[in-house]
């Protein structure tokens, strides 16, 4: 299973579920930033864990397949097509040898994953094969993919196998190959361009004034272009401190931290965040909700609504059992 | 330990408050938690990070709310994946002694002063009225002490700097901070791990790597090491590169 880059897109990047346990060196996780939508193409694929996918970004790549591939497709709809057909996302994809495939620019939401089976073959750097674009590490050579890169994939486990036969034998003489079962409807997050992302307060809730924590909650704020990876910047109310002298000791922040720099206008710390930060966080996504932010573009509108802890503790164990019930079923289609 | 307080961070992490102010006593009390976090498993734990004041650590829920189910009796009434590493972690810092952590490295840092690797040297030193040599002997002949790595890869927060040389940051940041510049932030001081854009006052630059992907740790310094500057000479600085090379 193979495929090679005819043409790159904006900015696709080998990643996985990120660079666990460095943080204490001051080393970023990165990974992924749809940790959902990198899951589930895993799972579709018959991959055990967080092997490592394509994450593109806006506009897809063009491809060519070089050897037989079981692939999956989720996240932002990038409209890929292979000769002249669409290729459905949220789906195992049974792709041969020799078939372009061309993805478009992304509609309902910005980053599009493509897993195979086995995973992207990518050597290990602390632990992990996501590209840290800043550093030079990490994926494909430490960078965004260009024209003529070549990826393989590891050796697959049992599940991909048996999938990957499985759908071979169905597809014949066609250049690809889907069948009529993938995630279920009610399992995908819904990707909006005006989410409403619910958040627990943040560690430092009470530094800001009445108005600006009441404004927070009732009005919209817009993703900036000054948006990207390592976070996004959001324009709309600006956010007061109660006492504007007091500073923050730095301290850890993580993915989904909003922060509020001096000027008042927040930050959303994504995949690419650093390890701790120095201005105060008025809320904290909660961690079900991550992909809708991910997925928005610049211009995109999101509202914030404030939930307690225990629930958005609830809601992360009952999505993972969702989840894990996905896998069980979906195993029994082709066992 | 007295006075040390638990909060959650989002639903994935809960942050240890040691103290609200930096110094050193709070921060041997971070270090010491941190080395007993080395030592022992704490369930759920992922990773965690220390900083000036704090420890916060990073669990997986799931994982906790699956041990609650086969770890308690079935009447036992139901707490969240938080409250159980939080009342988990309340009885390890009651029996945590009040005995300070193991002195850290001391480390030496070459550091080729001024000229093109230093070039707000003379910025720092007509600031204070005081010629770059001063400048450079002041810097160099400090006790510093590491009090955590973030920001950016290997980059440390050194405490120690003398308050005759501490110097405002720049008005306008640079957008290129060459790797290896060491600089001057207000009362901080500090070398830049990778080339980022930067406010800092930059008076010198070492041909020591901070961070080291390839080793492991990966990060150069460590939270509690003791650092010095050693300035060196433009040939010492190409040897140095050599030998990294």
């Amino acid at each position: 299973m193979s495929l090679r880059v005819i043409r790159p897109g904006l900015l696709t990047t080998v990643q996985d579920g990120g660079r666990v346990g460095f943080q204490k060196h001051g080393v970023i996780v990165g990974g992924v930033m749809d940790t959902f939508a990198h899951r589930m193409a895993n799972l579709l694929v018959g991959n055990e864990g967080s092997e490592a996918t394509l994450e593109m970004t806006m506009k897809g790549d063009t491809w060519e397949v070089t050897e037989d591939t079981l692939l999956a497709i989720c996240g932002a709809d990038m409209k890929a097509i292979a000769d002249g057909q669409p290729l459905p996302r949220w789906k195992p994809v049974w792709v041969k040898a020799g078939t372009v495939i061309q993805f478009g620019v992304s509609q309902h939401g910005a980053r599009t994953y493509v897993a195979i089976a086995g995973g992207f073959q990518i050597p290990l750097v602390m632990n992990s094969r996501s590209t840290y674009v800043r550093a030079g590490i990490g994926g494909y050579e430490g960078r965004a993919l260009q024209k003529g890169d070549e990826l393989k994939a590891d050796k697959p486990g049992p599940q991909a196998k048996k999938l990957y036969d499985f759908l071979r034998k169905q597809a014949r003489v066609a250049s690809f190959y889907a069948p009529d079962w993938g995630i279920a409807s009610e399992l995908m997050p819904r990707y909006h361009e005006q989410p409403i992302v619910r958040v627990v307060k943040g560690n430092q809730f009470d530094w800001f004034t009445r108005e600006s924590r009441e404004a927070f909650f009732q009005q919209a704020y817009r993703v900036s272009p000054q948006s990207d990876r390592m976070g996004y910047r959001l324009d709309g109310p600006l956010l007061e401190r109660i006492d504007k002298s007091r500073e923050l000791v730095s301290e850890a922040v993580t993915f989904g931290t909003v922060q509020v720099p001096a000027e008042g206008n927040p930050i959303v710390l994504l995949a690419d965040r650093q390890t701790t930060g120095g201005y105060p966080k008025i809320a904290q996504i909660i961690s079900v909700d991550l992909p809708l932010i991910v997925q928005t573009k610049p211009g995109d509108a999101i509202r914030f609504r404030e939930i307690g802890h225990q629930e958005a503790e609830r809601l992360l164990i009952e999505r993972e059992q969702l989840i894990r019930q996905a896998r069980l079923g979906m195993q029994l289609k082709y066992e | 330990m007295k006075d040390i307080q638990m909060e959650p961070m989002g639903d994935q992490a809960l942050i240890i408050r040691f103290g609200t102010v930096i110094d050193r006593t709070t921060h041997e009390k971070v270090r010491q938690f941190a080395a007993w976090l080395d030592q022992h498993p704490v369930p759920g734990m992922v990773e965690y990070i220390p900083a000036f004041t704090t420890v916060t650590i990073f669990y997986d829920p799931v994982s906790l709310y699956e041990q609650r189910k086969t770890d308690f009796s079935a009447n036992e009434p139901i707490i969240s994946p938080y409250e159980k590493l939080r009342l988990f972690l309340e009885a390890a810092l009651k029996q945590l002694s009040d005995q300070p952590p193991a002195a850290g490295n001391t480390v030496e840092i070459p550091v080729l002063y001024g000229g093109e690797m230093g070039p707000d040297l003379s910025e720092v030193a007509a600031y204070h009225q005081m010629s770059e040599e001063e400048v450079i002997r002041i810097h160099s002949e400090g006790d510093y002490h590491v009090f955590m790595i973030g920001f950016a890869p290997g980059f440390p927060y050194i405490g120690g700097l003398s308050e005759k040389i501490a110097t405002p940051r720049k008005t306008s940041p640079r957008l290129k901070i060459p790797k290896g510049s060491v600089g001057i932030a207000g009362e901080q001081t500090g070398v830049y791990s990778l080339e980022t854009p930067g406010g800092w006052q930059i008076i010198g630059r070492t041909p020591i790597s901070l961070f080291r992907p390839e080793h492991n740790p990966p990060s150069y310094l460590k939270a509690g090491d003791r650092v010095r500057f050693v300035p060196i000479t433009a040939e010492e600085y190409e040897a140095y590169k050599e030998g990294e090379a």
